[in-house]
């Protein structure tokens, strides 16, 4: 089965020379080429270093306050300080940190499943089963792809009220558990799955179910890997829409927590603010390098970052 | 519902009955995305247009017609929203797709490395925008910053970055002492700072797509135009610029809507300050909706800006679409 997402950047086979290169060239390419990366990495170097260092060190911008540059300790336990900082949360008895990476936990875990199982079913009728109007209804949800986020962001809001669903879970989820990139994906890899593997599921005594649970869903994993790992990471980042539709503090996702903190502190606790930001950071750069493969592939073929 | 599916695979009912039975679970199956969909994209969209018809207060409370799109028009605060968008997709899209092309042609050499080097280049992209903007704003703090520490040791004037409401062309020019007027200001620095944050974010991102886009170009065409002597800037120049066009077209117009929908940085960073320096559309519209409730003004607000996106990517195709060289 051919994969439909290979992209050309990592085949060592299109990797060829364009410019005749002195040696001095390609040196100057090199230095460009890790200025860049050093660009990309330092703010994060920034934030992981801050977070282990007491507040004065990092007002004062002291580099490395470290062995063997200073005699400062490293200072983990403003991870703690920073998850104390927070709050109480008094409905589930732990800290405000805590219950904010639950949340966000809870939240992403559930768009993920929510996402995948609509996905599969959907693309599942459309790929292999003989429906009237199976072509409008598939031209129909490729056009909701076309309604800007912006323009239904107020009327969803009120919705929200309207359903009673304000400041829940179901506010946070319910909307975003359907994804037409997932369907459309799907679809793809399902429709390239030779149909005498069904004939023969068929011959076997294997419904339409047993069939998709059993053939087509272990030979899709490269797929549902891509749309969980993308949908993860937009529920993880979501920020706009959990402040529009959540109050208290003890339903606040990751993002508007940090944001509350920053605004809430104006600037004089930097040093737990790293700490904060490093935890939410942390579980999405060790799934990039997990997943990178995934990350390219889903990125590259949804094309916006949502 | 299971048994239903299950059933539908049985194979000793009438040719009619089991088509049936399979029309049946063909719309089960679609019905959960269908009813989402339908439910949160296509049906908020006439809702969206008749809540911007009312004065919305927990329901229609009086059917205005087109009054909130007349207020908008006649809203200094929206086209100066409008405008501060525009210049932020106009100095985003020159920027971002330069140096996204500029690293994708390196990277393309034969480097040492490459995956790796894209690897790291894509990383702020990945990343949360809410804990990479909060980074920034530390980075970028007037008294306390790394960024202004480091122009302090050298010796370099410090501004004050997202905290300074003023045009860049103005502070540069009063740097020499000259003061110029108000027309000629130029993007306030607070507006430059975020777009140079935007820039950090997505140049990973064009450079990833631009890498794809290089390696369609048939190495033939290369070798052919060498062996007509033809020197690498003339590679570049006519042949990889006309044949990179169409990823180059894609990711001006995925930059420019980028741009408008722009929000959540913006919001961690400067909460659309100092003033209405960084107030985009997209921020003031929220700003409607969450500090003041104004929910039919807010939607109106929504389709107006909706509309100058479709015009400027319509605009976008007209003259930009024409250049493009498709293979």
């Amino acid at each position: 089965m051919s994969k439909p997402l290979e992209l050309p950047i990592s085949r060592p086979a299109e990797v060829r020379q364009l410019l005749p290169r002195p040696p001095g060239v390609r040196l100057a390419v090199y230095l460009i080429l890790v200025a860049g990366a050093l660009v990309s990495v330092l703010p994060f170097a920034y934030m992981v270093t801050s977070s282990l260092k007491s507040y004065g060190s990092v007002i004062t911008n002291n580099l490395w306050p470290w062995w063997p540059f200073g005699n400062e300790p490293l200072q983990w336990q403003n991870y703690i300080e920073a998850i104390q900082h927070t709050g109480w949360d008094r409905q589930w008895g732990t800290w405000l940190m805590i219950r904010y990476f639950a949340n966000s936990l809870i939240v992403s875990g559930i768009i993920v499943a929510g996402v995948l199982v609509t996905s599969v079913l959907a693309a599942y009728a459309l790929a292999q089963l003989e429906l009237p109007g199976r072509e409008f209804i598939f031209l129909f949800i490729l056009a909701t792809l076309m309604v800007p986020g912006e323009l239904v962001l107020v009327p969803k809001v009120v919705m929200m009220f309207n359903f009673g669903w304000y400041n829940t879970y179901l506010a946070l989820t319910v909307p975003f558990t359907v994804s037409v990139f997932g369907i459309f994906l799907l679809r793809q890899h399902f429709l390239q799955v030779p149909r005498e593997l069904f004939d023969a599921a068929r011959i076997d005594g294997a419904g339409h179910l047993q069939y998709l649970l059993w053939v087509l869903l272990p030979l899709s994993r490269p797929a549902l890997v891509v749309i969980a790992v993308l949908n993860f990471i937009w529920a993880w980042d979501a920020f706009q829409w959990p402040l529009l539709v959540t109050r208290d503090p003890s339903m606040r996702v990751l993002a508007v927590g940090l944001q509350q903190f920053m605004v809430g502190e104006g600037g004089v606790n930097s040093h737990l603010l790293m700490a904060f930001a490093t935890m939410m950071v942390a579980p999405i750069i060790v799934l990039y390098f997990v997943a990178q493969r995934a990350f390219t592939e889903g990125f590259l073929s949804t094309g916006i970052k949502r | 519902m299971f048994g239903r599916k299950k059933g539908a695979g049985v194979l000793q009912k009438g040719p009619a009955g089991r088509r049936f039975r399979e029309y049946l679970l063909g719309y089960t199956l679609l019905a959960p995305a269908l009813v989402l969909l339908a439910v949160f994209e296509f049906f908020p969209l006439f809702y969206g247009l008749y809540i911007s018809l009312c004065n919305w207060r927990l329901g229609c409370a009086e059917f205005v017609g087109a009054e909130n799109y007349v207020r908008a028009f006649r809203d200094p605060q929206m086209w100066q929203a409008l405008l501060i968008t525009a210049t932020y997709s106009l100095m985003s899209v020159p920027v971002q797709l330069g140096l996204g092309l500029f690293f994708a042609y390196l990277l393309f050499q034969k480097v040492r490395g490459r995956e790796l080097f894209r690897l790291v280049f894509f990383l702020p992209y990945v990343t949360s925008t809410v804990a990479s903007a909060a980074v920034w704003s530390y980075l970028y703090n007037p008294d306390r910053g790394l960024i202004n520490t480091v122009l302090g040791v050298l010796g370099l004037p410090q501004p004050r970055w997202l905290a300074e409401p003023t045009g860049v062309f103005a502070l540069m020019a009063r740097a020499f002492g000259v003061e110029l007027p108000a027309w000629a200001h130029g993007p306030s620095l607070a507006l430059v700072a975020v777009f140079v944050y935007t820039t950090w974010v997505f140049v990973g991102y064009d450079v990833t797509v631009f890498l794809a886009g290089l390696g369609n170009i048939p190495t033939e065409l290369y070798d052919a135009a060498r062996v007509d002597g033809a020197g690498s800037w003339a590679l570049f120049r006519h042949i990889t610029v006309p044949l990179l066009s169409p990823t180059t077209f894609f990711l001006s117009i995925i930059t420019v809507i980028g741009t408008f929908k722009a929000f959540n940085h913006i919001y961690v960073m400067t909460m659309g300050g100092p003033g209405t320096a960084t107030t985009t559309a997209s921020i003031y519209i929220f700003r409607q909706l969450y500090e003041f409730n104004r929910y039919g003004y807010s939607a109106a607000l929504s389709f107006v800006l909706f509309s100058a996106i479709l015009v400027l990517t319509i605009l976008q195709n007209r003259f930009a679409g024409r250049r493009v060289v498709y293979e």
